[in-house]
């Protein structure tokens, strides 16, 4: 059959191919996106789905699940799964309230917040303590993965527990209230819709994952890692056989997830109000997963991209918040939800089948 | 039951087959891969639908709705990789879709009873039905799925390929099943690349290309040479290509090398610029001797030279170290099949393809051009995907990433298994080309020609010992199964 390809013209073949690759991907995704946008655009009364301060709040909401999605993505392109996001997005949460919230013997003798004597250095060690322990976190979960040959959902299904615990032993099973609010509380104000903070254009949390976009991007587009995540995804035999790293590589997936959940983390913490609250982010690894795979990725590994993600993570905070002003039930919203994503798979699916 | 007859109108893949079976009659059919032979069993299994054309079977229109409905009138396929269920038992996977039932229950002992008789007829009877398939050898699982025809009472029976992973000896059973089988008035469709199977089984052949019958025959006196011609279009005079070649340094030593279990002592002496063929039966441990050779293995005992470096290595190091190897094993292990033909074949060296340590895709595609176009690799262009080229040209993609690492020792792993016959050619004239360059190639194979044809010299391996390598000419085929059956000649 392909033999045949011989004769087709290069042109031609040089089109068909485009529909069905990467680009075409996006394009498709970002069709849907506007759809379903302009759907809830339609039907939420007097065009209050489109003022300016309701598409900060969907980027906004959107911006936990993206930043998240980012580890996430490259995890499941190398045919891993994290069920453990979630807990590490609230254990970062934890840490960076309880940091803030470090008593110290002061001056005279009184306990005092660390963060009052030191209100500069305090949030940098808050923000790199939060980041840091997730990131070992998630880098236990490659260890694990890689070190006893157990398959990731299982890891992390434990894991998932366990950090979740953990963040909640930190917390002593209490929100946290750190006593100083410093700028990490305001990393998710809104600046569009703000007189003061209009200079910026969007929320910092917003800017920052736009960078964890690029850097992500150019790590999986540009780099031998990038180029191995798809090949260990794709067939771990081959990339072992091609003398690929295999453990390295995943140890770095997860790694970077468990990175991306804590960066997720700090825009958490600003977004619940400054709460170290340890049942933050429930569930929140099933919206990232969904998120990854409605952009695009396949659970069997070496599909998936980071654009793709976004759009997942769009199209499932539009849904939420669409469903939620449309005054629909909770649990029509979460039906609905549910049922995208299984459509979205199943155009994949489909889309597949033409093009083999 | 009255001749078969079943005519094709155009589809892309197929643009006008005319092939006919009568009763009891083996009817091989041969092709280059690509030529529509696996179009031709889907429709014929039901899988897909015929754009035109008609189908006939004992003279009554055939049209099969799905693959249950073709095996109901007596049509079943066998195909090239095994379609059973590892986890449940012989017998459950003999009578899958059509299990007898009383009431809403499974009727266990009538399974058990139409299980065991179908395993008898194929001479599988010491086989219990109770036992997991998965347990079973490949060949023993082969005959499992022939079991599940017969207990159909199948009347047309298409094996595809059917002896790509068996052993001579098993290949011979398998012959003589289909013998019995005909004379009950089977018809068998036999689909193979190999001619000498050709011969030795079938009554006809009809030869696909691109799409089309190109001819049909008798094929008692019809030389394989008519066949070849046939299926490639033109003639394939000289098949083994040889160049000057001159033999230089030892490259790679290896000195009783042991493996966990195979091989057991290995030693030979691999040279730039010759081709050391490894001859043997499947299972005999020379593709665990490659694995090891590769660091996919463990090495437990002996000692091994690559160039200057001695001692075991990861495959990275081998990489750096210039040896490449090309799996047996393309689809599970050798290619990354939903990865495209760039990816795959730079994967081994993605230094280079930028600035700075980075890969530009551009780089990568770059890269492939000059293969693709020099062996050459028929595809759509370097971002096409490995899953949408024909098993030949897949191969190619896999010997291809050892050119593109450069490497000086080329590890191959069965590279010609279950590949058309043009691939092949332009693969042994790859083979030569390498070796008159003054690389070394250690090539291992189960066909006996293809060694003979491409070799310098030639080891066999038994049991997991290998013999010591002796000259092309002082080898032939009898001597060479003698060898692998593990009877030395003096």
């Amino acid at each position: 059959m392909t033999d045949k390809a011989e004769t087709t013209s290069e042109a031609k073949a040089g089109a068909k191919f485009s529909l069905s690759s990467g680009w075409g991907n996006i394009l498709g995704r970002f069709l849907a996106l506007i759809i379903v946008f302009a759907f809830f655009a339609f039907m939420v009364e007097d065009g209050k789905f489109y003022t300016l301060r309701n598409l900060e709040n969907i980027l906004r909401q959107s911006c936990v699940y993206g930043t998240a999605g980012l580890g996430m993505t490259m995890i499941i392109i190398a045919a891993g799964i994290d069920l453990s996001a979630g807990s590490l997005i609230a254990l970062s949460v934890v840490t960076v309230a309880y940091v803030m919230n470090i008593q110290v013997p002061g001056a005279d003798g009184q306990m005092q917040a660390y963060a009052t004597l030191h209100p500069t250095l305090t949030p940098i060690l808050a923000v790199s303590a939060g980041v840091l322990i997730s990131t070992l976190a998630g880098l236990a979960n490659g260890a694990m993965v890689v070190g006893l040959r157990i398959v990731p959902f299982i890891v992390t299904l434990g894991t998932m527990g366990m950090i979740r615990g953990l963040a909640k032993g930190i917390a002593h099973e209490r929100d946290i209230y750190p006593p100083e609010e410093c700028w990490i509380n305001n990393i998710m104000d809104p600046t569009l819709s703000s007189a003061t903070r209009g200079w910026q254009i969007l929320p910092t949390g917003i800017w920052i994952l736009l960078v964890g976009v690029l850097v992500s991007s150019f790590i999986l587009r540009y780099t031998r890692l990038g180029r191995h995540i798809f090949a260990v995804g794709s067939n771990e035999e081959t990339a072992r056989l091609c003398g690929v790293s295999v453990g390295r590589t995943k140890l770095f997936v997860y790694m970077a997830g468990g990175f991306f959940c804590g960066v997720a983390g700090l825009m958490q913490f600003s977004y619940i109000g400054g709460i170290g609250q340890p049942t933050s982010a429930g569930m929140y690894e099933l919206f990232v997963i969904a998120a990854v795979i409605i952009g695009g990725a396949s659970f069997n590994g070496g599909e998936g991209s980071i654009l793709g993600t976004l759009i997942g993570a769009l199209m499932i905070t539009i849904l939420y918040m669409g469903g939620q002003q449309m005054g629909w039930p909770k649990w029509v919203q979460e039906m609905v939800i549910g049922g995208i994503i299984i459509a979205a798979v199943a155009l994949d699916r489909l889309r597949h089948r033409k093009a083999t | 039951m009255r001749g078969v007859r079943r005519s094709f109108g155009a589809t892309k893949a197929l643009r006008g087959v005319e092939l006919s079976v009568v009763p009891g009659e083996v009817m091989a059919l041969v092709g280059e891969n690509g030529a529509g032979k696996s179009t031709l069993m889907k429709i014929l299994s039901g899988a897909i639908p015929p754009d035109e054309g008609k189908m006939f079977l004992d003279g009554a229109d055939y049209v099969p709705g799905n693959p249950l409905h073709a095996r109901k009138s007596g049509v079943a396929m066998i195909y090239q990789e095994l379609a059973l269920a590892p986890h449940l038992s012989v017998m459950e996977n003999i009578l899958l879709g059509i299990e007898p039932t009383r009431g809403p229950l499974l009727n266990w002992p009538e399974m058990k009873r139409r299980a065991t008789a179908a395993l008898a007829e194929v001479g599988l009877s010491h086989v219990s039905p109770e036992i997991e398939v998965r347990k079973l050898a490949i060949a023993q699982q082969q005959l499992v799925e022939i079991a599940r025809a017969v207990a159909l009472d199948c009347r047309v029976l298409v094996l595809d390929e059917p002896t790509s992973s068996l052993t001579a000896k098993d290949i011979e059973k398998l012959f003589a099943l289909i013998r019995r089988l005909k004379a009950k008035n089977i018809s068998v469709i036999y689909i193979s690349h190999f001619l000498e199977e050709v011969q030795a089984i079938s009554d006809r052949f009809t030869v696909l290309r691109d799409g089309e019958t190109v001819g049909s025959g008798v094929t008692k006196g019809t030389a394989n040479e008519t066949i070849i011609a046939l299926m490639v279009g033109r003639n394939v005079e000289e098949l083994y290509p040889r160049s000057q070649r001159t033999a230089g340094e030892v490259i790679l030593e290896m000195k009783e090398l042991g493996g966990v279990t195979k091989p057991r002592s290995a030693s030979l002496q691999l040279r730039r610029g010759e081709v050391l063929g490894i001859s043997g039966l499947v299972g005999a441990g020379r593709t665990e001797l490659l694995r090891a050779v590769f660091g996919l293995n463990k090495v437990m005992r002996g000692e091994i030279r690559v160039g200057q470096f001695s001692g075991v290595a990861s495959p990275q190091e081998r990489w750096s170290q210039r040896v490449g190897l090309v799996s047996e094993d393309r689809k599970t292990e050798g290619l990354a099949l939903g990865l495209s033909i760039a990816d795959n074949l730079t994967l081994s060296r993605l230094s280079g393809l930028g600035p700075f340590g980075l890969v530009m895709p551009s780089r990568q595609r770059e890269a492939c051009k000059p293969w693709i176009a020099k062996i050459p690799i028929k595809c759509q262009g370097p971002a096409q995907r490995i899953s949408g080229l024909s098993g030949g040209n897949q191969q190619k993609v896999a010997i291809a990433r050892l050119l593109h690492a450069d490497v000086d020792v080329l590890l191959l792993d069965e590279p010609t298994r279950g590949i058309d016959v043009g691939s092949k050619a332009q693969i042994y004239q790859l083979i030569n080309e390498l070796a008159a360059r003054g690389k070394a190639v250690l090539l291992i194979s189960s066909y006996i020609p293809e060694l003979l044809g491409t070799c310098d010299r030639i080891a066999v391996m038994s049991r997991g010992k290998l013999s010591e390598t002796r000259e092309r000419a002082k080898w032939d085929e009898h001597s060479l199964l003698k060898a692998a059956i593990g009877q030395e000649e003096g």
